[in-house]
Formats: structure tokens, C-alpha cells, sequence
């Protein structure tokens, strides 16, 4: 078996531009999801007994089913519902729903883990509570969640190669036909991996840097 | 068995009220009323546990109540009642002639709107066992943060008053520090500052030194008795008998969500006449005995 890297070489237009299909997706999923997620986690704050079962039966329903089922009855199934959409924005709104139910669920065990006393000097202090929670829970349970938020971003990006299967010519569609076209599947498929891991470690090194400079009021030293 | 806890000569609370007295008439305008904070009744249940009792009492304006009791005794429940931390479920407490927390509808007794609490309560400024400051913002930014959002003064104004604040609690030059770099006892003043800087005409206080180090009781001890000195209206919930002896106008003993005992602090120290009263001064009185020891 010979590894031959013109296949590579030779299709790099195509590739760089679903390389840049998959990371305008993803990072457009990712705002999306996030989004949605905080609105969901500050609505079962805010929200009633009715309103919060309602949003969790909508969690559940999102995290028992695949992520490709979910795609196949949003792209293929919409229309009988009156929802007809184009593939790309199928495919974010798909990822950005997807992401929001675990989000929010990030957003929520962080809503949780700022003591209740500092929300009670708030409370006397007449601060409301969507001022607590933009001004004294959110900056604090960033330094919390950070690891588990970059955690689901890098999961959201290799679920972008699902979006494949609505016909958005991201890089898995566009170098599995290339495997296809060729027969190379190993080049074809290792640089698939290549392209995945790129992206993840670029989210992860990006999450360092960030978690180093949202915790820097947990790590002074008494002077 | 009479005389509990402090040498006779230590009990100066009359001098502070006679400085008290003068400042009574300077605070209080003409037609205002002196009652600033009325507890009719007031009881509270968690689950089948009653907590509170019917408790009644009257605050007046400068006066410094102390609440004292053992633990489970209901007394932070109490002082957080006033504060509506907790929802009472029985009586009323009136802030300055408003009812707290509840409005009376048709289908009986409801939660007031949170606006219209927070407008009861405005006046009332609330200081924690365990400070409770925003640990992601500077003493100053701590300080100003209702300032800004609540009051909706400019960032020079806030900052012109919580400096004041800091000052008045001597941590000016730590302003800057974030609550992680104080001491237990500076983050305790700080907590101060930030009830202050919001002109409170009461002052709650829970327990506001017990979560320290001995030896930094007294620096807030210190801040309390100035305020005090300055005609404060407190309430305070308190493990500390010699600032309850020295600086309370009345002190107030609960046990198992009653008052049981309420008089000054000569009355309740000198001459505790309920048995439940004299055994909780005597436990005091017991962990003090080496001093006692090393003196004969």
C-alpha cells in the first residue's frame, strides 16, 4: 500500500473550502447553541412549574435521540411541517439545537454552583435578578463551566460531519468523495482526521488561554 | 448566680445612650415616627417544625437591639425575616409603616411583587455571617455595585461614595483588593461598607463575627459600636455577650422560637430570673473560667 499525497495536493481548493464550510458551521452551531442554551437556562430560573417541565421534556427529547435523526427530520421532515430550509441553514439551526440542550445544562449546574448567600446581598441591595445573574453569576461560573463549555464546542465540531448527510459540502462530504472518486481512501480519510484534530486543538488552546484569564481573580494571593 | 459574664463596671451601655439621646433628636425629623421597625405576631414554619412563635417586637429609631440565644433558637431566622431572606408566615413586620413582603388580596395573604418589596426594604441594609461579598470584584467595585445598578449613579459618584465608605470602615487603601487578598475581618467591614453605602436607616446584623478568628473580632466590633455611637438603628444577632452588654439598648433572649427573656443589657445579664436564661449566661460564663482561674 503506497501513501500518495498528490490526492491531497491536488484537491486542496475543495478541501480548504470545506474546511471552511465546517468551521463557518460549527462556530455558527456554537454561537447558536450557546444562545439558546443560556435563554434556556435563565427561563427555568425565571419560568414557572409549567414553563420549566416543558423545557425539561424539551432537554430530554434532544438528548435521547441521535443528532442524525434529529438532522433527517429537520431537513427531510420540516417541509411536511411547513419548515422548508436550505441545507446550511438546516444544518446550523440542527447543531445549534443540539448544542443548546447540553448547554443549558452546563449554563444551569453553573447558575448553581455561585453561593445562594451572595445572591441573598444582592437581593438585599435591591439588585433584580437579571442583574445577578449577567453581573455576579455569570463572570464567577465562567472559571466553573469554561472546561466543560469548550469540552461540548469541541463535540459540536466533529458533529459537523454529520451535516454531510443534508448535502453541505463540508470537509467530510467533500473528502470522503474525494476517497470515492479515487479509491484513496486512506490519504482521503487520514487527512479527514488531520482536519478534525486541527480544528479541536485550536478550540482547546484557545479554552487554555481563556481559562487562565477568567480565573485570574481566583488565583491572587493575599498580599 | 446573679451577676453573669461581665465585671459591673464594664456595662456602659447608659453612656452610649445618653450620646444616643442627642442623636435621636437630630435623626428624627418632626411627625416622623419613632417605631422604625414592628414585629406583630410574627411566626414562620419549615415543614412541621414551627420556628418562630409569635414573636412581637419593637425597634425605635437608634435604638441597638441585640438577639441572643442558643443555636436553633430561631434568632437568624428572625433577623432574616426582617429582610423578607425568609418568608414569614404568620404576623407582619412593618418597615417604617410598610408591610413586608406580603400584600392582602382577595384569595387571602399573597407574596408581594418583588418591586414593591425591594421598595419596603430599601432602607435596610444586611450584613452576613460569611460576608457574602461578590468575589470577582474589588472592595470598591463590591461597594458600588448596587450604587450603579440599583441607584443609578454615575461611576464617579459611586466611586466618590464607597471610598467614603472604605473610609469609614479604614479600608480606604484596600480598595482595590479583591475579597480573596483580605483578611476575614477586613472582608467582614468591607460587607459593611457595602450595606452603608446605600444609607440605610437599619442595619441587620447576622451573626457578623462569628465565621472569624478571635483575634479579628474586634476590628468589626470596633466599626459596629461607631455606627452604633453615631445613632444606627441595629439589630443583631450576636455570640458576642460583652458587645451585646456594652453597646445593646436591649437584648433579647430566644429559645425554641419565643422570646423568652427581653430587657437591658443589666436586666438580662445581672438579673436573669428564667431558669432557660441563666443556664445558656452560665455555659458562657463556664467557657470563660480560666479567667476566673488565673485572677485568684
Amino acid at each position: 500500500m503506497i501513501f500518495d499525497p498528490t490526492i491531497i495536493t491536488d484537491h486542496l481548493d475543495d478541501i480548504g473550502s470545506g474546511f471552511l464550510v465546517t468551521l463557518g458551521t460549527w462556530s455558527s452551531g456554537v454561537v447558536l447553541g450557546i444562545a439558546l442554551g443560556m435563554l434556556i437556562a435563565v427561563a427555568q430560573i425565571f419560568g414557572n412549574t409549567f414553563v420549566r417541565a416543558q423545557l425539561r421534556v424539551f432537554i430530554e427529547l434532544i438528548r435521547s435521540t441521535p443528532f442524525l435523526v434529529q438532522l433527517f427530520l429537520l431537513y427531510y421532515g420540516g417541509p411536511s411541517f411547513g419548515l422548508s430550509l436550505d441545507p446550511i441553514p438546516a444544518g446550523i439551526l440542527g447543531l445549534g439545537v443540539y448544542g443548546s440542550v447540553y448547554f443549558a445544562e452546563i449554563f444551569r449546574s453553573g447558575f448553581e454552583s455561585v453561593a445562594r448567600g451572595q445572591l441573598e446581598a444582592a437581593d438585599c441591595l435591591g439588585i433584580t435578578r437579571l442583574q445577578c445573574i449577567w453581573r455576579i453569576q455569570v463572570p464567577q461560573m465562567l472559571v466553573i463551566i469554561l472546561p466543560a463549555l469548550i469540552n461540548m464546542i469541541t463535540v459540536l465540531c466533529k458533529e459537523t460531519a454529520v451535516l454531510s448527510i443534508i448535502t453541505i459540502p463540508e470537509l467530510t462530504m467533500v473528502l470522503t468523495g474525494i476517497g470515492s472518486q479515487t479509491f484513496a481512501f486512506v490519504e482521503t480519510l487520514l487527512m479527514l482526521c488531520i482536519g478534525y484534530l486541527m480544528l479541536v486543538e485550536l478550540c482547546s488552546r484557545l479554552g487554555m488561554v481563556l481559562e487562565r484569564r477568567v480565573g485570574r481573580f481566583m488565583n491572587r494571593q493575599p498580599r | 448566680m446573679n451577676s453573669f459574664l461581665i465585671p459591673s463596671g464594664a456595662v456602659s451601655a447608659n453612656t452610649r445612650q445618653k450620646q444616643g439621646e442627642s442623636m435621636k433628636t437630630s435623626a428624627t425629623a418632626p411627625g416622623e415616627q419613632p417605631t422604625i421597625l414592628t414585629l406583630n405576631k410574627v411566626g414562620k414554619s419549615f415543614g412541621n417544625l414551627r420556628v418562630l412563635k409569635g414573636i412581637d417586637l419593637q425597634v425605635q429609631r437608634s435604638e441597638v437591639v441585640c438577639l441572643i440565644g442558643p443555636s436553633g433558637s430561631g434568632k437568624s431566622t428572625l433577623l432574616r425575616s426582617m429582610a423578607f431572606l425568609e418568608e414569614y408566615d404568620e404576623g407582619e413586620i412593618h418597615i417604617e409603616g410598610q408591610l413586608l413582603g406580603w400584600q392582602d388580596t382577595d384569595k387571602g395573604r399573597r407574596r408581594a411583587p418583588q418591586a414593591q418589596i425591594n421598595q419596603v426594604r430599601r432602607n435596610v441594609g444586611m450584613v452576613f455571617q460569611q460576608f457574602n461579598l461578590w468575589p470577582h470584584m474589588t472592595a470598591i467595585g463590591n461597594v458600588c455595585e448596587a450604587l450603579r445598578r440599583v441607584r443609578k449613579l454615575s461611576a464617579d459618584e459611586a466611586n466618590k461614595r464607597g471610598m467614603a465608605m472604605l473610609e469609614k470602615v479604614g479600608l480606604a487603601h484596600k480598595a482595590s483588593a479583591y475579597p480573596a487578598q483580605l483578611s476575614g475581618g477586613q472582608q467582614q467591614r468591607v460587607a459593611i461598607a457595602r450595606a452603608l453605602a446605600m444609607e440605610p436607616h437599619i442595619m441587620l446584623f447576622d451573626e457578623p463575627t462569628s465565621a472569624l478568628d478571635p483575634e479579628l473580632v474586634g476590628e468589626v466590633l470596633q466599626v459596629m459600636k461607631t455606627l452604633a455611637k453615631e445613632g444606627m438603628t441595629m439589630v443583631v444577632v450576636t455570640h458576642e455577650m460583652g458587645f451585646a452588654a456594652q453597646v445593646a439598648d436591649s437584648v433579647i433572649f430566644l429559645d425554641q422560637g419565643e422570646v423568652v427573656a427581653r430587657g437591658t443589657p443589666q436586666q438580662i445579664f445581672h438579673n436573669a430570673e428564667q431558669p432557660r436564661l441563666q443556664q445558656f449566661l452560665q455555659n458562657y460564663l463556664d467557657r470563660n473560667a480560666f479567667w476566673q482561674d488565673a485572677k485568684s
